[in-house]
């Protein structure tokens, strides 16, 4: 199933990167603020599915580079990787670890765990909405 | 930290997301499966050796101080729990390697039993009722993809009525957890168990605790709302079937378990009553209903109502005595179940069907697979020295010092059927001459392939011992139930145990 209207793809094109763009904003914002790796996952999905609607399975398959599946699978292995950092330093599961990486010049870069959680969430429901929505596209 | 509390779990998990990684190759998937059920198992028994040690384990999820973090606490009773999730999760991951389709392994079929396990795991171990009914939809969405894996008519058929029916008990429990915590403001079981007996309104707590038994009751499969079951249970491939009798409607029991000895005590007249004669009536309906069947499978899912109801006759009671039957009869159950299933899978195998008028002649063929099948069939019966005597003889004789001779009586008479039930496979698949209808191409003679002899068998000789042990060898293992009966008696042991001194 593929659209040829010009103007859906004229405007996929243009909106898509927008979208990318919103959905990795949305992913780092939610610590503390509305957003995080759920709702990222799905802006994220949606700029895909919007391609799939405009050009095809087939070209998004090459945009995606890698199947959904693997994206679900990475996905989940964060989520759980963010826990190996509490186990080793005998704190209790999923307890937030903070790292303050200094940065050249000034400043430091602030990374944590519940970063890598949530990066986990976001592949993970960028891979199963894109396996979902490939997969009934194809039937 | 204890990391025993969180492996469960996690072993479950992260073998889960690695064969998602892994679906390109069957092979891999199949080792991981061995290898992290064996883990889940080495973790089920390091659990139960610290639990029996140190008494109860309290773990704070992101180390946020109860009520108000998520907590996992393990006692005697969830370390058993874990320990059947184990010993089943190996068996049936041995089985798999001879009897899953390929066509379904490469549609997933280890990941989800991955993720089915983690979320029995986690039922058993969480101490935070709406974690709990996170826990169950984990577990559900996985069982509903596994059941209808392949894609057969009827396994679309059962589940249409396994969904429709679970759905319904998981919106009754997410309105029952919302009006409880509307009234206690905690989600904590711990907390919640020490709330609500300050309440002003009884009345309404024991609406609630309804709404729990019924929601629960009908992921145990307890009377009246048990026909999903016998609807569902025979239609996926039969590994998948062995795993869900063994451990699914065991989760809904031992919420009921955990629900009805800690939180929902004050109104014992009257819940309990009902409990008590949902337990019978499951009973007899599930028993009856085998008695109607002559379809091997068909036939055992409705022993797995009928048995359903002895571990609610356990809880229903609520004597010190009656608790150690119940919690026996759980351990006694899963493991026989599982195993009459594994039994029903190989003489499909064998012969291709699981139509009671079309199997025949093993006892003359296959003796050994004969002998196979009577452990745990006259176990399930209640025959000394097997594990069911004595997890049936303990219930009973809780029951008559109850004074409930109605339901000691009801309780016979079910075992005499179930008896009945097990003979009737017993002559007509093992006893009888292989039918003359039976073409002998395909059938007995054919054999199974020599590699798959072992994955079919092993499974089936190890959880057969196991009835042996719980039955020659009880002691331990009753001491096991006892500690947990007390420790169910004594919900201020678990409040305190979760809540430390902070509490009141």
């Amino acid at each position: 199933m593929k659209s040829n209207t010009l103007i859906l793809r004229t405007a996929a094109l243009a909106i898509m990167p927008l979208q990318l763009m919103f959905s990795v904003f949305l992913l780092l914002r939610g610590h503390d603020e509305p957003g995080g790796g759920f709702i990222g996952g799905l802006v994220a999905a949606s700029a895909f599915v919007l391609y799939a609607f405009s050009f095809g399975v087939g070209s998004t398959r090459k945009l995606l580079r890698v199947s959904p599946k693997d994206l679900l699978a990475v996905g989940l292995l964060f989520g759980l990787a963010s826990t190996i950092p509490s186990l080793l330093a005998g704190e209790a599961m999923l307890t937030a670890m903070w790292w303050q990486l200094p940065l050249p010049g000034e400043g430091y870069l602030k990374l944590s765990t519940v970063l890598v959680f949530d990066i986990g969430v976001y592949l993970a429901v960028l891979g199963t909405l894109m396996t979902f929505v490939i997969g009934l596209m194809e039937s | 930290m204890k990391l025993e509390v969180v492996l469960p779990i996690l072993i479950p998990l992260t073998a889960g997301a690695l064969s998602l990684a892994l679906w390109r190759s069957v092979r891999l998937q199949r080792l991981l499966g061995v290898l992290a059920t064996g883990l889940l198992l080495a973790a089920g028994i390091w659990l139960m050796r610290s639990t029996v040690e140190q008494g109860f384990l309290v773990v704070e999820m992101g180390s946020w101080p109860a009520p108000y973090s998520i907590v996992f606490v393990s006692d005697v009773l969830s370390a058993i729990m874990v320990l059947l999730t184990g010993i089943i999760g190996l068996a049936i991951a041995i089985y798999s390697l001879a009897s899953t389709p390929t066509g379904h392994e490469k549609f997933g079929y280890y990941p989800l039993m991955h993720l089915l396990l983690a979320g029995v795991a986690g039922a058993f171990l969480t101490g935070d009722i709406f974690n709990l009914f996170v826990w169950f939809e984990v577990m559900l969405l996985a069982s509903f993809a596994l059941l209808t894996l392949g894609g057969e008519r009827a396994q679309m058929e059962g589940a249409i009525k396994y969904v429709t029916l679970n759905l319904f008990s998981s919106a009754l429990f997410l309105s029952a957890v919302g009006l409880l915590y509307g009234m206690v403001g905690t989600l904590n079981m711990a907390d919640i168990a020490q709330k609500v007996n300050s309440l002003e309104d009884p009345g309404m707590i024991t609406v609630v605790s309804l709404m729990f038994m019924i929601s629960f009751g009908i992921k145990a499969a307890a009377f009246p709302l048990f026909f999903w079951l016998p609807a569902s249970y025979h239609t996926p491939q039969v590994a998948v079937s062995a795993l869900f009798a063994g451990l699914l409607t065991k989760v809904g029991v031992y919420a009921l378990y955990r629900v009805f000895t800690l939180m929902f005590t004050q109104d014992i007249g009257y819940t309990h009553n009902i409990l008590l004669w949902a337990a019978a009536l499951t009973m007899l309906t599930g028993v009856l209903g085998a008695a109607a069947q002559f379809e091997f499978r068909r036939i055992l899912s409705f022993h797995i109502v009928s048995q359903i109801g002895y571990m609610l006759l356990g809880l229903a009671l609520l004597s010190p005595l009656a608790l150690v039957g119940g919690v026996f009869y759980i351990m006694h159950h899963i493991i026989v179940k599982t195993n009459l299933f594994l039994v029903s899978g190989i003489t499909y195998r064998l012969m291709g069907s699981y139509e009671l008028k079309d199997l025949g002649g093993f006892y003359r063929q296959r003796p050994y697979l004969a002998i196979l099948f009577l452990i745990p069939a006259l176990s399930l019966a209640g025959i000394p020295p097997l594990s069911g005597f004595f997890a049936k003889f303990i219930v009973v004789r809780a029951s008559l010092e109850s004074s409930e001779y109605l339901i000691a009586a009801i309780a016979l008479v079910v075992g005499l059927l179930t008896l009945y039930s097990m003979i009737k496979i017993w002559a007509e698949v093992f006893w009888k001459q292989v039918p003359d209808h039976v073409t002998d191409g395909g059938g007995l003679n054919s054999g199974l392939q020599p590699r798959h002899t072992l994955a079919y068998y092993a499974p089936v000789i190890g959880l057969a011992t196991c009835t042996l042990i719980i039955g020659l060898y009880g002691q331990p293992i009753y001491s096991l139930a006892e500690m947990a009966a007390h420790q169910l008696m004594n919900p201020q042991l678990y409040i305190d145990a979760v809540l430390g001194g902070q509490a009141k």
